[in-house]
């Protein structure tokens, strides 16, 4: 079977002091599920297999935050029979790490089918995290048949037009955006002409050094066009961000992990807590991928975030659903 | 010459009732999902020939040739969902999780694309002669 999914950690190396002792000592951690934090130029790694040995404080950034994704709440094949436990185990992970975070983004796939049911199971577990607030986005599962009409209802009580809006947490300025609704025969994601607009008009005034974070379902660089994996009218956005030092894209969808950095941008899409999905064109289609049942959880995850003032792109730690005791 | 007759007009109207019958159950499931026509023994030799496999994110046969009047039954065999848009507006069905299938009678000749509007990339056409 393939190799079990290890942890990924994404650093800027530019000018923070790391010497290559110290980042090896942090990849060996990585199978485990490492933290790995940039703090005054000096990195530092704990294991989030024994929490308890993180010295409180240790995570101090200025903010750190968490993103799921792709929950998939009542799907029930054979690619994951199980999605309550994983997602509980997801939180279980949060809830583990050293600090909690701010709060949670989840991009998207919430529920499997857009049944009611699904979404207030979602809601029902995300209570028990250690983060109280949790801001979505629509995935296009979660958006069947009404055009996203309950979604709105449910979590877009302060979004405009299909579900996008915009926040500020200690000098960093969030955009969740929604490229799921209108889609076109044969095509990718999309913006649309009145999300592109009033993106432009959001950011307008900001300053360029404040730290930007923008989150949405499908990814926003294009990852694999034949799977649907892109986003039609993504350049635009970007156009509107050309002028910041730090951007950060975190996206969903795709199940899996993966990275890119193009400047002062950098792409990041997530595991998902339900199941995982091939890599481009390994597969006959982008579809749920069944592993060995005692691999799933190596394959499944969560993103931890951190936001260091003074450095301009943000510590992103992906770990998976596995712990060092198998639980 | 009047047994004769009597008995083309027995067979007559056999085969009059028999299609009435498969018609009537063709009806039904027009435009409707998840209700599988009860196959009449006349439709089993055409049955693959108006139905469409939905797999692997993707529509099997991609383009699907039938006559004016015929139904065709879409189903799907993958694990997510999908469902069938017309890109004309033409017909549109909900949301077919797996095994559930849905129907469209296509009554005029014509081009007919379609795509899975969960997955736009799924494209596909119904071509009706």
């Amino acid at each position: 079977m393939a190799d079990a999914k290890k942890d990924e950690i994404l650093f800027n190396h530019n000018d923070d002091g790391i010497d290559r002792r110290g980042f090896l000592k942090c990849m060996a951690w990585a199978g485990t599920g490492a933290l790995c934090v940039l703090q005054g130029g000096v990195l530092k790694s704990y294991s989030l297999g024994r929490p308890s040995e993180i010295p409180h404080g240790a995570l101090k950034g200025e903010l750190s935050f968490v993103q799921i994704s792709d929950s998939h709440m009542g799907f029930n094949k054979p690619a994951n029979p199980d999605v309550v436990a994983t997602l509980q185990a997801a939180i279980d992970k949060i809830n583990a790490l050293p600090a909690p975070p701010a709060f949670l983004l989840h991009t998207g796939d919430i529920s499997h089918l857009s049944k009611p049911e699904e979404f207030d199971n979602v809601d029902q577990l995300l209570k028990s995290a250690s983060a109280k607030d949790v801001f979505f986005v629509p995935g296009e599962h979660d958006v069947l048949g009404d055009d996203g009409k309950q979604y709105l209802e449910r979590y877009g009580k302060q979004a405009k037009g299909g579900g996008w809006y915009s926040f500020d947490k200690n000098g960093v300025h969030f955009i969740g955006l929604v490229n799921v609704l209108n889609l076109k025969a044969g095509g990718l994601g999309t913006l649309g002409k009145d999300q592109l607009e009033w993106m432009e008009d959001d950011v307008k005034h900001l300053s360029k050094s404040t730290p930007i974070v923008v989150f949405a379902h499908i990814p926003l660089w294009t990852v694999y066009p034949d799977w649907g994996w892109g986003t039609e009218d993504s350049a635009q956005a970007l156009g509107y961000l050309k002028r910041f030092g730090s951007v950060t894209v975190l996206n969903g969808h795709i199940h899996q992990t993966m990275q890119k950095v193009e400047g002062n941008v950098t792409f990041h899409t997530a595991m998902s807590t339900a199941f995982p999905q091939p890599a481009p064109g390994s597969a006959p289609s982008p579809g749920p991928m069944k592993v060995p049942a005692d691999q799933l959880r190596n394959v499944l995850g969560i993103t931890d975030v951190n936001y260091i003032k003074g450095k301009h792109s943000l510590a992103i730690i992906d770990s998976t659903l596995h712990t060092a005791d198998g639980a | 010459m009047k047994k004769t007759l009597r008995i083309f007009g027995l067979t007559a109207s056999l085969v009059i009732s028999f299609t009435l019958l498969a018609c009537g159950q063709k009806a039904q499931s027009s435009g409707s999902n998840s209700n599988q026509p009860a196959s009449a023994v006349a439709d089993d030799q055409s049955a693959s020939a108006t139905q469409v496999k939905i797999d692997n994110f993707s529509f099997t046969p991609q383009t699907l040739t039938v006559a004016a009047g015929t139904t065709v039954t879409w189903t799907n065999h993958d694990d997510v969902p999908h469902n069938v848009v017309s890109t004309d507006k033409v017909f549109k069905s909900k949301t077919m999780d797996t095994d559930e299938k849905f129907s469209y009678t296509f009554t005029k000749a014509g081009t007919y694309s379609y795509f899975c509007s969960i997955h736009p990339r799924m494209t596909a056409a119904v071509v009706v002669k």
